[in-house]
């Protein structure tokens, strides 16, 4: 098989492990390209990219559009902070507006869940979420799960356990998505206030003890204890959530075994993370940029090979 | 309609010691050449040339490389078939290096334009040549003509000519098939 499944890449769920399978090998071609002296192919050089961040975003937005760089299309930068979004106008308005600049694909961070999915049925335009909301992040899925592939060989069978803040993670949702697909085995570690109710339903399970979580895995994803989402409190305090979800060097020390870390960051160095851990060699959070990169550039090169052919 | 035998395998025996000795005779000891197959099919060429040169003209020590150039085709979006990459294997200085690219069949050129534009993102060589087994003259859509041909074929448009290796097929064998595209 060589095209996706799908038109857009909303989220994991939609698609098969044919697609994820499809997106790791061609991003293996990619890792290689951005490994050259000059890192950068003409594929899309007659393709046109709005990058839409309606939501904070400095790593994804800058991995989005190194990709989008070096695979040679032209971008267009839009963040809401400084647009007519403050101004009243709706989402399709705004995006149907940057399309008739001639824009052929759209990559879009937004604070709502579904607002990927919403714009795609929407508009005419190649649909890419970047993040909505707390729904799906789908190319940070696809980047930890690529990571875990090239550290361990395949994903099937392996051990990964996300730990931290799951209620409001798209990147865990995500994750749990393209692991079940992949075959590896998921638990999910965090304190009860931050893990949603029926989260068993998607195929994984608690492990509510971070150490007991940590014997039993491979790979561990350490998310970010997302405050701006937070309308209450979650946790009596950030001291408290440190002492009992927090990854440290003598904890990991404690395993008698090798482990994988990975964080999708924007890391708090000192809570979910310490320092030490972040900068081991058991830490694979920079290869993960890399890949990031990498799997982008795959998933927009096969999006983009599904345009309209030119007249 | 039966394929028809264009080559058999003694007969590619014979153009691969040609070839082998054509090229010594502008490279010598290869020092600074570089042998690059293009991927897919090149790479099959690549490795009967290297394995005629060391073992029939002890050029032993060649270095090679084996380049993809899917992400750099000028057909993307333009064909009905997507393409599939294939890898690449380029772990080598090409600066200021007597590139050789090996190719089966060299038909419309394009390929070929793809891999000189390829080519330049690992450096700037001395120079670029062109091998080729087959080399379906008269179908060229670019100004690009071979260095080094095996044989020159007359095929029309509808035509396809196929070269099959005993790494991949039972034998060495080169075929048209008449009025199948």
């Amino acid at each position: 098989m060589n095209t996706l499944s799908v038109d857009h890449l909303l989220g994991i769920k939609y698609l098969k492990e044919a697609d994820l399978q499809l997106i790791f090998e061609t991003a293996d071609h990619f890792k290689e390209v951005i490994n050259r002296p000059i890192k950068k192919v003409p594929s899309l050089r007659d393709v046109t990219i709005a990058n839409l961040f309606f939501e904070n975003s400095t790593r994804t937005k800058l991995s989005f559009e190194l990709a989008e760089k070096r695979l040679s299309a032209d971008i267009l930068n839009f963040s809401a902070a400084q647009s007519s979004v403050k101004k009243g106008e709706t989402l399709i308005d705004t995006v149907n507006n940057i399309l008739a600049m001639k824009v052929d694909m759209v990559v879009m961070r937004h604070p709502n869940p579904g607002a990927a999915e919403f714009l795609s049925k929407n508009v005419d335009a190649i649909v890419v979420n970047a993040g909505d909301g707390t729904h799906e992040h789908p190319t940070q899925a696809l980047l930890d799960a690529y990571s875990i592939r090239e550290r361990f060989g395949e994903v099937a069978g392996k051990r990964i356990v996300i730990v931290g803040d799951i209620l409001h993670s798209r990147v865990a949702l995500s994750n749990i998505f393209a692991l079940n697909m992949l075959g590896a085995e998921v638990k999910v570690c965090g304190p009860k206030s931050l893990l949603p109710k029926h989260i068993e339903s998607l195929g994984v399970t608690i492990e509510p003890d971070l150490k007991k979580a940590l014997s039993w895995c491979d790979a561990a994803n350490m998310l970010r204890v997302q405050n701006e989402r937070m309308d209450k409190s979650y946790f009596p305090s950030i001291r408290e959530y440190t002492q009992l979800y927090g990854l440290t060097l003598p904890l990991l020390k404690s395993l008698r075994k090798e482990i994988t870390i990975l964080h999708p960051g924007p890391m708090n160095r000192g809570v979910e993370i310490s320092s030490d851990v972040a900068d081991s060699e058991h830490a694979i959070i920079l290869d993960q940029v890399e890949n990031g990169v990498a799997i982008r550039m795959a998933v927009i090169y096969l999006l983009a090979a599904k345009l309209i052919k030119p007249q | 309609m039966q394929p028809k035998l264009l080559l058999n395998a003694h007969q590619i025996d014979i153009l691969l010691h040609r070839l082998a000795c054509q090229l010594i005779e502008n490279h010598r000891d290869f020092s600074n050449a570089v042998l690059i197959g293009l991927q897919p099919r090149g790479i099959y060429l690549l490795d009967r040339l290297t394995e005629c040169l060391a073992q029939d003209y002890d050029r032993e020590a060649l270095t090679i490389g084996k380049l993809d150039i899917t992400f750099f085709r000028d057909d993307f979006r333009r064909s009905d078939k997507p393409h599939a990459a294939s890898s690449t294997e380029m772990n080598i200085p090409i600066e200021g290096k007597d590139i050789v690219f090996v190719d089966d069949v060299l038909y419309t050129g394009r390929s070929i334009r793809a891999a000189l534009t390829a080519i330049e993102s690992y450096g700037r060589p001395k120079t670029v040549e062109l091998l080729t087994l087959i080399d379906r003259r008269f179908s060229r859509d670019l100004p690009i003509q071979p260095d080094y041909v095996g044989r020159q074929v007359d095929a029309l448009q509808n035509d396809k000519v196929t070269v099959e290796w005993k790494a991949t097929h039972d034998t060495d064998a080169v075929y048209l098939l008449k009025d199948i595209l």
